[in-house]
């Protein structure tokens, strides 16, 4: 026993040393796992702060194209109403389609918070944004994060005013899409080398492609609504020795300007996540 | 100015730099991401004894982590060069004492060729080792020694521009044991 005591004192340094490199690495490959750690709750709160004073900065010589960003937005959405459509033939009529509604019970799927950016990254291999909306206003983790462009994220950490997004430029992050034009659907993820450019895989071959086609979110992947816009095709690289199209996409969201983001809140998440956790279980 | 809020200052202003401007550029490549944060550690005094100097770093990686979301990596680079530090200045320094008579580490203290190695192989370390714990996750093998040389190269040269824009006095301390 005593030798034992004789060695911790001799190699204090050395065991204190590993002591803290043990915990490092173990927050850091835990983390990745799971993406969640207990203490970052506290973290994400106060660098949030932090980040917020930043921002009310950096935002002031972004206005201009967040501004012509909204604006493109708010016009395309007007384009939508129902006063632009009128015909001088009286024997063309209006009908307007409506949404049903149940009295009993909602049957909105999704809701959109807005928020805004205060924090994020473009240069390194696993890119983060924190959005200034936490629990209290409604974010949970496995949200879809979509900008006026395009999708952005999915939300993977929540402190009580902020969140933190996962960016569409992580390494590990993947979701899945459709070809706008046949519906075939495939895997977006970035292979980290480029922030203006992610791939699109498992894409079968009889599909149609054209440099330029569009790529929108499929309503298979549950957090965001379908049809929201990803990004166009830029380049078709060519692979003879396998049966899928490798695809190179610009996404439609501009990652180096981005001021404000929409969450997207899928209430019926949990009822399907359910469903599909019961179902695997009486399978086994 | 005291010796520990000269540190408690550099603690904040790494950091801030290192979150606010060297990862907010854009990137010239996807090797290069320029790091500058980790030389608050090799600025620490001399007189700190070892386990200290790894707790500080260990705590000044961790709070880089915070802003990275990367919690650990960084703490995890910053111990093991806290950690190897004293054993490079032991075998580096020159003068007989030198770790005595003067407070910190620099090119003043001890001496410019010595001071360059030392910075150069904590810095290689480092990257190596930060470099390897983001490859185990992902990359390739081409990607971890490209990643570790480019930015070490574009890292150095940092060190340099603020070793030679902040230049450190240090008076020369007698009688001091």
């Amino acid at each position: 026993m005593r030798n034992v005591f004789l060695f911790i004192r001799r190699h204090t340094n050395f065991l204190f040393f590993l002591v803290l490199q043990i915990i490092a690495l173990s927050i850091l490959f835990r983390y990745n796992k799971f993406h969640e750690a207990i203490f970052m709750n506290a973290s994400t709160e106060i660098t949030g702060r932090i980040n917020e004073k930043y921002n009310t900065i950096e935002y002031y010589f972004q206005l201009k194209k967040t501004n012509e960003s909204l604006l493109k937005e708010n016009q395309r959405l007007r384009q939508l109403l129902k006063e632009n459509y009128e015909a001088p033939d009286s024997a063309k009529r209006l009908i307007m389609d409506t949404v049903k509604v149940d009295s009993a019970r909602s049957i909105v799927k999704y809701r959109i918070l807005e928020a805004k950016v205060v924090n994020s990254t473009t240069a390194s291999q696993t890119n983060y944004l924190t959005i200034h909306r936490g629990t209290d206003e409604g974010v949970r983790p496995n949200m879809g994060v979509i900008s006026p462009q395009g999708i952005v994220g999915t939300v993977i950490n929540v402190s009580s005013n902020f969140a933190t997004v996962m960016s569409l430029l992580h390494r590990q992050y993947k979701v899945v899409v459709k070809l706008k034009n046949g519906g075939e659907r495939g895997t977006v993820e970035w292979d980290g080398l480029s922030p203006l450019f992610v791939t699109l895989k498992d894409i079968p071959k009889s599909a149609k492609v054209a440099k330029g086609d569009s790529i929108v979110t499929s309503q298979t992947s549950s957090k965001f609504p379908a049809g929201i816009l990803v990004g166009t095709v830029y380049e078709i690289v060519e692979d003879n020795t396998s049966n899928f199209y490798v695809l190179k996409i610009r996404p439609a969201t501009n990652f180096f300007n981005i001021e404000y983001v929409y969450v997207i809140d899928n209430q019926q998440y949990d009822e399907q996540k359910k469903l599909e956790d019961s179902t695997r279980k009486t399978i086994q | 100015m005291s010796e520990l809020l000269k540190n408690s200052i550099r603690f904040v202003l790494f950091i801030l730099v290192q979150v606010f401007i060297l990862f907010k550029m854009p990137p010239l490549h996807r090797f290069i991401t320029p790091y500058l944060y980790y030389l608050f550690v090799l600025w620490l005094p001399f007189s700190l004894s070892r386990s200290s100097l790894t707790f500080i770093s260990f705590v000044f990686g961790l709070s880089l982590d915070f802003f990275s979301k990367t919690p650990g990596l960084h703490a995890a680079a910053c111990t093991l060069i806290a950690y190897v530090r004293p054993f490079i200045i032991g075998l580096l320094i020159s003068q007989e004492g030198a770790d005595k008579n003067y407070i910190s580490p620099s090119m003043v203290s001890m001496g410019w060729a010595p001071y360059a190695t030392y910075v150069l192989v904590l810095t290689l370390l480092h990257h190596i080792y930060l470099v390897f714990l983001e490859w185990m996750s992902f990359g390739s093998f081409i990607y971890f020694a490209g990643k570790v040389i480019a930015s070490t190269a574009v890292s150095l040269l940092l060190v340099l521009l603020t070793e030679l824009l902040f230049y450190r006095k240090q008076k020369f301390r007698t009688n001091t044991i």
